[in-house]
């Protein structure tokens, strides 16, 4: 399968990119999902600016309360930065399931975050990390929330000519329990139905939780009713249940030959209970 | 206008299942060293690393299975690093170093993971077999003694229609072994 022709430019520095990307070009980051769509002659960019070569662009740096993840730092450096297991373990955790190991090399979070495939893992992880994206274009740069980033299927709050410069996630202390489970399609690894929980607890009850959704419908999403039912609950089984069930409620699910909508419904309430049960388990 | 008779005639490669491309002259030189040579051709940005290996090259070792990066057969190891060629365009690979199933045996003598792979029937028709091995060397050179599961889970971007992975895992195992010993 060959893509159609098109100008290749490999800038320095992201300033160049920048101006390129205003004149109409498209970034080039992994190329995980761009390449195949390109080789399917889905997308027929005419002018790709390769991002690859742009130093300082992967990074994984601790600052504060939170760490910065450069647009082009890789899914294998992320599920194996030491920074990220010890203090962010859900992003880590959620970076191991992506793709396979050949994909997991070459893919960036940027790449993947900007395409925002509805099946993709790493936004269920960014929706309960509540993440916040910096989006960068020639003139200006700006920082939105992961809620307000992801706006529909492959539809995300980027502008023409801006691209994700930075994911910035919070440092997750010792009181806070992750997990992040998954049914995937077994030929292409995306996700059928993947919940990402993020729990804290305060004495024996669960002070704060999150839950972010990714494969069920349009878009990955939290889930606030769930997460305001478990919120002061002890988080004993019946509990854990009660609040899965409520994951999927008026979610308009997607329906294709992997899972019908009811059948994703009932998937999202199965490992939401799934993934709250590890999470809490997980709290030190 | 004659037909194109090689690959460098179509500027691509020379498989005919598909269209012929339009010859094009935007071109741009790349130099890459695959298995310890150097080599410097002009590249369509469009050129996938697998059509260069195997038409530009004349490294056939790395198969085109699904061309959908599916499969694995394809891989290769661009910068220490097991990627699967048929997703990559080879002008991304300027100045990179390469690595194929043709650069893993030195000397007259096969590689440990090779070695491996036939004594432990890792394979029935091989044609999975060159990515295979290039994916066993990236697990291999991060963790030297993987569990059965870590194996398993390293594998996942190879497909193999043949052999039902079990002797493909003793085979890892065996490489493991080889190395350590």
């Amino acid at each position: 399968m060959i893509p159609q022709q098109f100008e290749y430019s490999a800038p320095k520095t992201l300033d160049e990119a920048l101006g390129l990307l205003a004149e109409g070009a498209r970034p080039l980051a992994g190329g995980m999902s761009l390449i195949p769509m390109m080789k399917l002659r889905l997308s027929n960019p005419e002018h790709l600016v390769d991002l690859g070569r742009i130093k300082d662009l992967s990074y994984i740096r601790e600052q504060g309360t939170v760490i910065h993840i450069g647009a082009t730092t890789t899914h294998h450096d992320v599920e194996s930065s030491p920074l990220l297991r010890g203090k962010c373990p859900l992003l880590a955790e959620t970076a191991s399931h992506i793709g396979d190991v050949q994909v997991r090399n070459m893919g960036t979070i940027g790449g993947s975050v900007a395409h925002a495939d509805p099946a993709a893992d790493y936004p269920a992880a960014l929706q309960a990390l509540e993440a916040k994206i910096v989006l960068k274009g020639a003139k200006s740069e700006r920082t939105v929330s992961a809620a307000d980033f992801f706006v529909d299927t492959f539809t995300t709050a980027l502008e023409s000519g801006e691209i994700v410069r930075e994911v910035i996630v919070p440092v997750d202390g010792s009181g806070t329990g992750t997990s992040y489970q998954k049914v995937l399609q077994p030929a292409s690894g995306f996700a059928i139905v993947g919940i990402a929980v993020r729990v804290r607890k305060q004495g024996d009850k669960v002070a704060m939780a999150r839950i972010g959704v990714t494969g069920l419908s349009n878009r990955a999403f939290r889930a606030t009713a769930a997460e305001k039912a478990l919120e002061g609950r002890s988080g004993s089984p019946a509990e854990i249940q009660a609040v899965a069930a409520l994951v999927g409620q008026g979610v308009d699910a997607n329906s294709d030959l992997h899972a019908s909508a009811d059948y994703r419904l009932h998937l999202a309430s199965v490992y939401a209970a799934k993934a709250l049960a590890v999470a809490l388990g997980r709290i030190a | 206008m004659p037909l194109p008779t090689s690959a460098l005639d179509f500027g691509i490669f020379n498989d005919r299942r598909y269209p012929l491309p339009e010859v094009s002259a935007m071109t741009e030189t790349i130099n890459v060293n695959i298995n310890g040579t150097t080599y410097s051709h002009d590249v369509e940005p469009r050129l996938l690393l697998i059509h260069y290996l195997r038409e530009v090259v004349g490294l056939t070792g790395p198969h085109i299975g699904c061309e959908t990066s599916l499969c694995g057969a394809c891989t290769v190891e661009l910068s220490g690093k097991a990627v699967k060629s048929c997703a990559v365009f080879a002008i991304q690979c300027d100045g990179a170093k390469i690595l194929t199933i043709e650069g893993m045996a030195a000397n007259g003598k096969l590689h440990k993971i090779q070695e491996a792979f036939w004594n432990e029937h890792g394979l029935q028709c091989g044609f999975c077999t060159p990515g295979m091995i290039m994916t066993t060397k990236q697990i291999l050179d991060r963790n030297p003694n993987p569990s059965d599961q870590e194996i398993r889970h390293g594998l996942e971007g190879n497909l193999c229609r043949c052999t039902g992975y079990q002797h493909i895992v003793n085979a890892v195992k065996a490489a493991a072994k080889a190395a350590g010993a």
